[in-house]
């Protein structure tokens, strides 16, 4: 069951085999194997992913990757890290702290997801709207093809050999092959931060306070927004944070920087900036354990969810940051028409919406409420200029929602690099690209399926792995 | 029927530019329908197609049937200051993009090298970042999504017009760099900044070793300036080098950036420059890389970057040269051969630093390639790529060289 569903507990896929390699070498060796065998291959690493991208089908293989979790190298003066990819981000995070360094990627599961999870999800966190997602800090990879060759990826200093590979690697799901070795780039840690938390009588005006931050030209280092669902979840959990119960949105802003006076002198601009545009009251957190306290209210969020019904369906649309007072509108409108519950907890400075449905998959009527629900959702963030995922990845959950954003031409482009890297489409197949949408998808199937037994290619993969 | 008949029958005679000295037709389509049409139809007839922008960067030199020139493709289809995004097409100059901007108070946060008026297509599908680079990363950081043709006219798009995007695979980024080996880029989704509401600079000179320590100083104590450059005394016109350091962002932030500067300058003391001094100290900086016939980029670590700049010295001379060392980016521009140019990019390939040959006249850059000396396995994937995005062969483009 453990390898059966990732963090998104609608999909369910039970693998042949799960294998779980404590080697690089014993991982390149499985990979020769199941190259010279012709079969599938699922990476996957702590399996807190939320798009199905780490299930295996019948016939297919799970590779886990946690074993592979070494800090193979810190290097201060060059602000970089070298790691294997069952590595946990939080642990990166601890082992740089240091030498005054973060990896600052931070998404909500950053206690258990792993760097090698994060480089295929391009994950992204809170703190990415000031310092980047994934893809901005991975300098180099190691990666092990399907065919079980492996290629040199970047450099340590960030500039590619020829074309920018990494940057195509990186958020491709574990269809392009499995990273081995992960160079990523480490920022210093901030010397000041300061914590704000604002809340609102509407979502709308919590929408528009983002707009006017945004636009005031302040970068916070984080900017996360929560609805009076979430709110009164979290505060009902053992994750209370101490946001007001009968707020219809709270605001969390967090500037940092290296200079405390500029820092302050932001924070005001920030707290003067909420007034404004309508927040109830704006509080400055006075401590760092109340800091702590305010985050772990918002990245223990989804858990605490868990409070209000059996299932949750997680979303992950991005639309531009001024249409968010009218999405989150509509959003509520779409609930309210089916009579479903919707919390939102979101990266609002980055226009990030997790609107959250919960529900009892049991019910047959109610699921189908559910999709339909979940569908107009996702339309509506299209219609508004957006995106259908912009961290979680699209792995089996969002395939259907692929050719609502990019034609056929497009999506045959995406399959067409898949089969550069990997011509069989053996790791991690069935994901990103819906098959049906593009031209090809006839020979791909038949290519899919094809599988390679002969005593040759066997015994070729048993060589020693050099 | 000539070419240049059938490319006037196809897109009509107002496509159809003065042919350049080397008697290449030059064709400006106005559309990018218009540039699927043209390079279907070349993919078809076999035709040769070099890319062009505003002809400023990249010498137009390549051997080929037919010049494809973006710059009719200088439309902004949007600019949302609230959202900080905005839509270009590629043919825009920078010049004429970044007054656009400004107008409605928005800032496109790069300085490539090159003349003001270099196209962003020319910028993006070359990914040449500048000084910015420091504080705000390299050209693939600004964009949110592309539209390519490829070299058998299918239109692709990739990414969208918002902050975060993660459905499908980023073709993006393999554009961004990519000089036009994977299609040729119509129209580019810009992540934004507000104009910064202080912007000032500062020039130190010295002796190299004593700026390069100014340098790491300043980044060990925590200063966040937006570009932080080390240029050579022929590059920046000054006796010595030069360390340039641009703070640009809320009158907060560069205030306490400025007081921080005075402690980390090693006893020297650096000389604020005017507004006016400043645009033309990184202007003049700029358009030295586009002068002198060649210009490539190395990258290395941080703390390579000295060895780096002496072995360049070593190797090929060290007058036109400027450094981004926290960045870990050098560029360097003058006169070379070919034997001296594969020389360096195997010596510094055994460092661990890439080179990346930007321009060059044609027998140099084809001979060279603007890639080369590829990691394991790299080779078969690029050409992997260049097979799927251009089938024909059809875009002349000198990737690994000859």
């Amino acid at each position: 069951m453990t390898y059966a569903m990732d963090g998104l507990p609608t999909h369910r896929r039970l693998p042949d085999l799960v294998v779980l390699p404590g080697t690089r070498e014993e991982l390149i060796a499985v990979v020769r194997l199941l190259a010279a065998l012709g079969v599938p291959l699922v990476p996957r690493g702590a399996g807190t992913g939320l798009s199905g991208g780490a299930l295996a089908d019948e016939g297919s293989v799970l590779l886990v990757l946690t074993r592979l979790n070494r800090i193979l190298r810190i290097d201060r003066d060059n602000r970089l890290a070298v790691v294997e990819p069952g590595v946990v981000n939080a642990k990166l995070g601890a082992a740089a702290r240091p030498a005054g360094l973060q990896y600052a990627p931070d998404p909500s599961s950053q206690s258990a997801c792993t760097i090698g999870g994060n480089v295929a999800e391009n994950a992204g966190g809170p703190h990415c709207l000031k310092y980047g997602v994934t893809a901005n800090h991975i300098l180099a990879l190691e990666v092990l093809l399907a065919d079980g060759s492996l290629v040199e990826l970047g450099s340590p200093g960030g500039e590619s050999w020829g074309p920018d590979l990494v940057g195509v690697f990186v958020g491709s799901e574990g269809n392009f092959g499995i990273a081995t070795r992960i160079t990523v780039r480490l920022t210093p840690l901030p010397r000041a931060v300061r914590t704000l938390l604002a809340d609102f009588n509407g979502l709308r005006t919590a929408g528009e306070a983002v707009s006017a931050i945004i636009a005031a030209g302040i970068v916070p280092a984080a900017l996360e927004m929560m609805d009076q669902s979430c709110i009164r979840a979290v505060e009902d959990s053992v994750y209370a944070a101490g946001y007001p119960r009968d707020a219809a949105a709270v605001l969390l802003a967090e500037l940092d920087g290296h200079n405390a006076d500029a820092v302050i002198a932001e924070t005001e601009a920030v707290a003067d900036l909420l007034r404004k545009s309508g927040a109830r009251s704006v509080r400055t957190a006075a401590s760092e354990a109340e800091r702590e306290r305010l985050w772990q209210g918002r990245k223990k969020a989804f858990g605490a969810m868990g409070r209000l019904s059996r299932d949750l369906v997680v979303q992950d649309a991005v639309v531009p940051r001024s249409a968010l007072p009218q999405v989150l509108e509509t959003i509520a409108t779409i609930a309210q028409h089916y009579g479903l519950v919707v919390s939102n907890v979101f990266h609002a400075g980055d226009g990030n919406l997790h609107p959250n449905i919960s529900f009892d998959a049991t019910d047959p009527v109610l699921k189908k409420k559910v999709e339909a629900a979940s569908a107009e959702i996702m339309q509506v963030c299209i219609d508004a200029g957006g995106t259908i995922t912009g961290e979680h990845g699209v792995g089996i959950d969002k395939l259907r929602y692929m050719p609502l954003i990019f034609d056929a031409e497009s999506l045959g482009a995406m399959l067409a690099v898949r089969r550069v890297f990997d011509p069989q489409e053996r790791v991690n197949p069935g994901k990103v690209v819906p098959l049906h949408a593009c031209r090809e998808w006839t020979s791909i199937r038949n290519a899919k399926f094809g599988v390679r037994s002969d005593r040759a290619s066997f015994n070729s993969a048993l060589e020693p792995v050099r | 029927m000539t070419i240049l008949e059938k490319v006037t029958a196809l897109l009509g005679e107002g496509a159809v530019l003065e042919t350049g000295t080397d008697r290449v037709p030059r064709v400006a389509p106005g559309s990018p329908d218009a540039i699927a049409l043209l390079l279907g139809t070349a993919h078809q007839e076999g035709w040769r197609v070099r890319i062009e922008g505003a002809g400023t960067w990249l010498q137009s030199d390549a051997p080929a049937d037919l010049a494809l020139t973006t710059r009719r493709l200088d439309r902004v289809p949007a600019i949302e200051p609230s959202d900080l995004t905005a839509t270009a097409e590629a043919g825009i100059g920078l010049d004429q993009l970044r007054q656009q901007l400004a107008d409605r108070g928005a800032w496109l946060a790069i300085d490539p090298p090159g003349l003001a008026g270099r196209t962003l297509g020319s910028v993006v599908s070359t990914a040449t970042a500048g000084p910015l680079r420091h504080g705000f990363g390299p050209i693939k950081d600004h964009l949110l999504g592309v539209t390519f043709v490829t070299g058998d006219g299918r239109m692709v798009q990739s990414g969208g017009r918002v902050m975060k995007n993660v459905a499908g695979y980023d073709l993006t980024r393999l554009q961004a760099g990519g000089f036009g080996a994977f299609g040729v880029i119509v129209l580019v989704h810009l992540r934004l900044r507000t104009l910064p509401r202080a912007d000032v600079t500062y020039v130190l000179e010295g002796a190299r070793e004593d700026l390069t320590q100014v340098g790491e100083d300043i980044a060990a104590a925590g200063l966040t300036p937006a570009a932080l450059e080390l240029v050579s005394p022929a590059l920046a016109r000054r006796e010595r080098w030069a360390l340039a350091v641009r703070l640009a962002g809320s009158p907060a932030l560069v205030a306490a950036d400025e007081a921080g500067l005075g402690a980390a300058s090693g006893g020297g003391r650096f000389t604020p420059l005017r507004a006016e001094e400043a645009h033309a100290f990184w202007m003049r900086l700029a358009e030295g890389f586009s002068v002198r016939p060649v210009t490539f980029r190395i990258g290395g670590v941080p703390t390579a970057s000295d060895e780096l700049l002496d072995l360049l010295q070593h190797q090929l001379g060290d007058e036109w040269i400027s450094a981004s060392p926290a960045a870990g980016a050098i560029r360097w521009t003058g006169d070379t051969n070919i034997d001296r140019l594969q020389r360096l990019r195997r010596t510094l390939a055994g460092l661990e630093v890439p080179l990346t040959l930007e321009r060059a006249p044609w027998p140099l850059r084809g001979a060279v390639g603007h890639f080369g000396a590829y990691r394991e396995g790299v080779g078969p994937l690029v050409a992997g790529l260049r097979r799927t995005f251009d089938p024909g062969g059809a875009l002349v483009v000198a990737t690994e060289g000859s």
